[in-house]
């Protein structure tokens, strides 16, 4: 264990362009997907938890399951859609980034929605009944509260980040895991253990956590310095 | 301005995170072929090869030669690359596939602990097989419809075994590629089938090596067929059959021949020019 240890922080040493081409399409894939998904999932959470509607319960107890949707199911569900057999098959997405990308923003998009509904409806319980006097449509309403909260929306969408980047079941099925168009760090790190190569598929881990490390310290940043700035 | 700069600035990280996939003009076509084309490291140092002489890049989806198949099938690919004659010959009586070449061999050997606890090392791959059934030995089977899965049924069958009334705990079905069983059987010291070039470039070997080879029925032919265009019509017809004639050229072959490990040839070129 020791000396794969030992050997993988030598390979990393040498790290090539080839991995770094990889790390970067994980990182774009990822992002995108997380972009995608707060750009749906906020507004959506944030109305869910000031509107009042008949089956609202219902929804927030299927939004909070759907945090734990299975990514090889999704993957599959994708595939089946993009397939050329399937019916968004003309547009031929199957293989490629965009699928990637298609297939992490419909995991992540349900969780940044859970997310920022619980983190509103807390807001709301504090600011509700002011923001109601004022009349305000449920629009404007779910804005301000986003606005408000916005800094706690940070850790959400760090979660969603970290979820999309490391889960391999949804990239390797929609993906296939094509040698320098769309394998990501973690069907490498697959192939590479299945190649029985651990060190590198070590190595290759260590790039990974770094990577969501880098991340997250880069958001800590961005927010203490956007809390100094606009807070 | 205070606003402009921070959507000017958000604007230009969203264009570099959804920026275009790199040279997205580039001739390409989608192979379905197996992991141990793939795992073997072949495309590695034979597809740069063909895209230097030709410009068109080759995206290889590797799986088990039925799952390629099936994505062939679906005209996921433009070229299926795999081994395992049977299913290549209900593919084209589908009428999924066009014609078949054959492009070249390698073999399977049955890899064991160097101990070889129930006595199957040997040229004779049933006699294998049955020792190690009567001494329930661990054995790890691919169980995944691939092509080194169905040859492995067919030994045992050729053995005269039936694995149905025989297969205990000893008979291990992980359902992965090539590289899972060998780290599976590699951990639990078991017997499996591989095919020699995974297993030469295959890394993690532990206590395990050849026991059993050179049995004329271990014997591992790889074909390559285009996906019917009649079918499904996007199949890029011109560029999936240049990689295909380039496959069975002279030139192909013999860059077939370069693939080697430690001086180790990994596979052996027999294409028949005109003949499918």
């Amino acid at each position: 264990m020791l000396d794969t240890l030992a050997d993988s922080v030598a390979r990393l040493a040498r790290l090539d362009h080839e991995v770094l081409a990889i790390a970067w399409l994980s990182l774009r894939v990822s992002l995108t997907a997380v972009l995608i998904g707060a750009v749906a999932g906020v507004p959506l959470g944030a109305l869910v938890a000031v509107v009042r509607f008949p089956g609202r319960q219902v929804l927030v107890g299927l939004l909070n399951a759907s945090m734990g949707l299975p990514p090889v199911i999704v993957g599959l569900v994708i595939y089946l859609l993009l397939s050329r057999s399937g019916p968004l098959g003309p547009f031929g997405l199957l293989f490629t980034p965009s699928a990637m990308v298609t297939a992490q923003a419909v995991l992540v998009t349900p969780l940044i929605a859970a997310l920022t509904r619980q983190i509103v409806a807390d807001a709301e319980a504090h600011l509700g009944d002011q923001l109601r006097s004022l009349r305000l449509s449920p629009w404007r309403r779910a804005g301000l509260l986003v606005f408000d909260v916005r800094f706690s929306l940070v850790t959400a969408i760090l979660a969603a980040f970290g979820r999309a980047i490391s889960e391999i079941g949804a990239v390797l099925v929609v993906g296939g895991n094509i040698d320098g168009f769309t394998r990501t760090l973690t069907t490498a790190i697959s192939l590479e253990t299945q190649k029985g190569d651990l060190a590198l598929a070590l190595a290759l881990g260590l790039v990974l956590m770094g990577l969501v490390l880098v991340v997250n310290a880069a958001a800590t940043v961005l927010r203490a310095y956007a809390v100094r700035a606009y807070g | 301005m205070d606003r402009l700069r921070r959507s000017l600035l958000s604007l230009a990280l969203a264009s570099v995170i959804l920026g275009p996939a790199a040279a997205a003009d580039q001739a390409s076509i989608t192979v379905a072929s197996t992991t141990s084309t793939e795992q073997s490291g072949l495309f590695r140092y034979l597809l740069p090869k063909f895209t230097e002489r030709t410009g068109i890049a080759v995206k290889v989806v590797a799986l088990g030669t039925g799952q390629a198949l099936d994505v062939g099938r679906r005209g996921d690919a433009d070229v299926v690359f795999v081994h395992d004659k049977a299913a290549e010959e209900t593919f084209l009586a589908e009428g999924a596939g066009v014609k078949r070449h054959d492009v070249m061999y390698n073999d399977f050997v049955i890899i064991g602990p160097k101990a070889d606890p129930a006595g199957a090392a040997g040229q004779d791959v049933t006699r294998a097989l049955r020792k190690i059934a009567e001494a329930k030995a661990p054995f790890v089977s691919r169980g995944d419809r691939s092509g080194t899965h169905a040859a492995e049924l067919r030994y045992w069958k050729d053995a005269g075994i039936d694995l149905g009334a025989v297969r205990g705990e000893w008979y291990r079905d992980v359902g992965q590629g090539m590289g899972p069983a060998l780290n599976t059987a590699s951990a639990s010291n078991a017997y499996l089938l591989s095919d020699r070039g995974t297993w030469l470039s295959f890394k993690n070997r532990g206590d395990l090596a050849v026991l059993v080879q050179g049995d004329k029925r271990l014997f591992n032919q790889y074909g390559v067929m285009l996906v019917n265009p009649a079918k499904h019509p996007q199949v890029k017809v011109k560029e999936g059959q240049a990689f295909i004639d380039w496959l069975i050229s002279p030139e192909g072959q013999r860059d077939i021949v370069g693939y080697r490990i430690e001086g180790e040839q990994l596979f052996f070129p027999n294409a028949v020019p005109g003949k499918s």
